[in-house]
């Protein structure tokens, strides 16, 4: 395997984007990657992108979103309809295959155009469970009543996850939310979907990540402490929610099995959890101990971009490791609904 | 054996909240004044008409405004047969990509008062404006282009864009 690191990070996100279009928000978080990488645009090899035109309603408005890349003279460019992070995985694959030694990835998302929880409804199946238009709140209100009724926590565990989330993201300049109330405040709140209430889902909003990647000796030459990528893996549970036990994410587990993440202790993780008993269930999946800083910045439940939010997860580790305050840590990126699809990356710097 | 299903019907709606960008929002606004404004790239120095608020192939953004004339050359067409929703022109008519006079890209929009065997690469069109009183920032503010009488432009002259 080559030896391939995250050597800039970027990202831009807002409650709302009511002026600029994709392009303009997305321009600047590419620009400020690239120009933290030390390396050329025109230099970079691989540009791949992660972002779905149902959050836009435009048909082909990922093309569009090239306009912020510069992709003249033609450039190697893909894209996925995911999370950023698994653009990641797909220009890791890339400089894995030799051909490129550097790729951009970026991710973007205007979810707050729409209403981001019936959109989603979109990706059920299309038969028998799209018709009936669950919210995904409401799906993540089944499997968190099914993890309260397993014996795996409390309303009172979501309030502490959530109290905690909200006052790590008061030092985070990219969060949407944050606060300082504590558990018994946010248990006194009103019920979305019960057991959730509207501090336990994300805050949706808009906006952009990008990473650089590099291979080995440019990596290196550029960067005086790369975040190495230690290990990387997706897996995917089934899609229909009545086979699975929706009190465990065992593609979760399975990729953090597979990237590595308890072959060493892990400083820092970040969890792509948008409604807060879904950070229990992937603490326990991952099997991260009680020493673990879990979403020093706040995670999705302060500011949850779609199609962003998974690479901005492994960004906050890389941007914790390429300053030097952690030393390994993991990444963690979700898609689909309860958790079903997961992808993990370990993080290291030297 | 049962009849197999062969469909479902699953109506879907969804609302968006679109923005269209600041910089085409300022092209919007200023059709609705009679006015058509591109944005000039810092580096490359081509005028987009109407502006999306970057160069692509720069890949740097674009703030300073030009403002373009509203007569062009045609560089390209096609006689549209098929009826289309929304679009009112009688059939068949002629789809026009045309240059704007100080732009760096031409832009789509549909010839009248000319017979279509006659539309051709190098026509010089102006566009036909609706009445002052119910312009709005709409493309559809300009109701279509116009031969403005002009002998034909060189091939040399939008050859980039043909």
């Amino acid at each position: 395997m080559r030896d391939v690191a995250i050597i800039s990070f970027a990202q831009s996100v807002s409650a709302r984007e009511s002026e600029r279009n994709e392009v303009e928000f997305l321009m600047p978080v590419v620009r400020e990657a690239i120009a933290a990488s030390g390396i050329e645009r025109s230099e970079i090899g691989f540009t791949c992108s992660g972002s779905s035109d149902f959050l836009q309603g435009q048909p082909f408005a990922f093309v569009m979103a090239l306009d912020a890349v510069g992709a003249w003279p033609p450039i190697r460019e893909s894209h996925v309809e995911q999370d950023g992070a698994w653009a990641l995985y797909e220009a890791w694959v890339k400089i894995q295959t030799g051909e490129v030694e550097s790729a951009l990835v970026y991710g973007f998302g205007k979810g707050a155009s729409g209403d981001l929880g019936e959109i989603l409804a979109l990706s059920l199946d299309p038969y028998c469970v799209t018709p009936l238009w669950p919210h995904a709140d409401s799906i993540a209100a089944l499997q968190a009543r099914a993890w309260i009724e397993a014996g795996r926590g409390t309303e009172r565990s979501l309030a502490e996850i959530t109290s905690r989330s909200r006052r790590a993201a008061r030092s985070n300049p990219h969060a949407i939310v944050s606060g300082d109330e504590t558990p018994d405040e946010l248990l006194a709140r009103p019920y979305v979907a019960s057991p959730l209430r509207a501090h336990d889902c994300a805050a949706n909003g808009d906006g952009a990540s990008a990473v650089v990647l590099a291979a080995g000796d440019l990596a290196r030459s550029v960067c005086s402490r790369p975040a190495w990528i230690r290990g990387i893996d997706h897996r995917v549970d089934p899609a229909s929610l009545g086979v699975r036990d929706l009190t465990r994410a065992p593609s979760a587990e399975l990729a953090g099995l597979r990237a590595g993440v308890g072959r060493d202790r892990i400083d820092v993780a970040e969890l792509y959890a948008p409604y807060a008993h879904q950070e229990a269930i992937l603490r326990q999946a991952l099997g991260l101990p009680e020493t673990t800083n879990v979403n020093p910045s706040g995670g999705a439940l302060c500011g949850h971009v779609m199609m962003s939010c998974g690479l901005q997860r492994i960004g906050e580790v890389a941007r914790r490791i390429l300053s030097g305050t952690a030393d390994r840590g993991v990444g963690h990126a979700t898609h689909g609904p309860a958790l079903q699809q997961n992808l993990v990356c370990v993080l290291e710097g030297e | 054996m049962a009849d197999p299903v062969k469909s479902i019907v699953t109506p879907i709606r969804l609302e968006y909240d679109y923005t269209p960008g600041r910089a085409t929002s300022r092209f919007l606004r200023g059709i609705a004044r009679h006015c058509i404004l591109g944005q000039e790239c810092p580096k490359c120095h081509k005028v987009y008409v109407p502006p999306r608020g970057s160069c692509p192939a720069c890949a740097v953004p674009t703030e300073r405004e030009v403002e373009v004339r509203d007569t062009g050359t045609v560089v390209t067409f096609s006689i549209i047969r098929v009826p289309s929703e929304n679009i009112h022109f009688e059939l068949p008519y002629a789809a026009i990509s045309v240059l704007l006079d100080g732009a760096g890209i031409p832009f789509f929009h549909v010839v009248q008062d000319i017979p279509l065997d006659q539309v051709r690469m190098g026509l010089r069109v102006r566009a036909r404006w609706v009445a002052t009183e119910a312009l709005a920032p709409t493309i559809a503010s300009i109701e279509c282009f116009v031969p403005s009488g002009e002998p034909d432009a060189p091939w040399e002259s939008f050859r980039e864009h043909s």
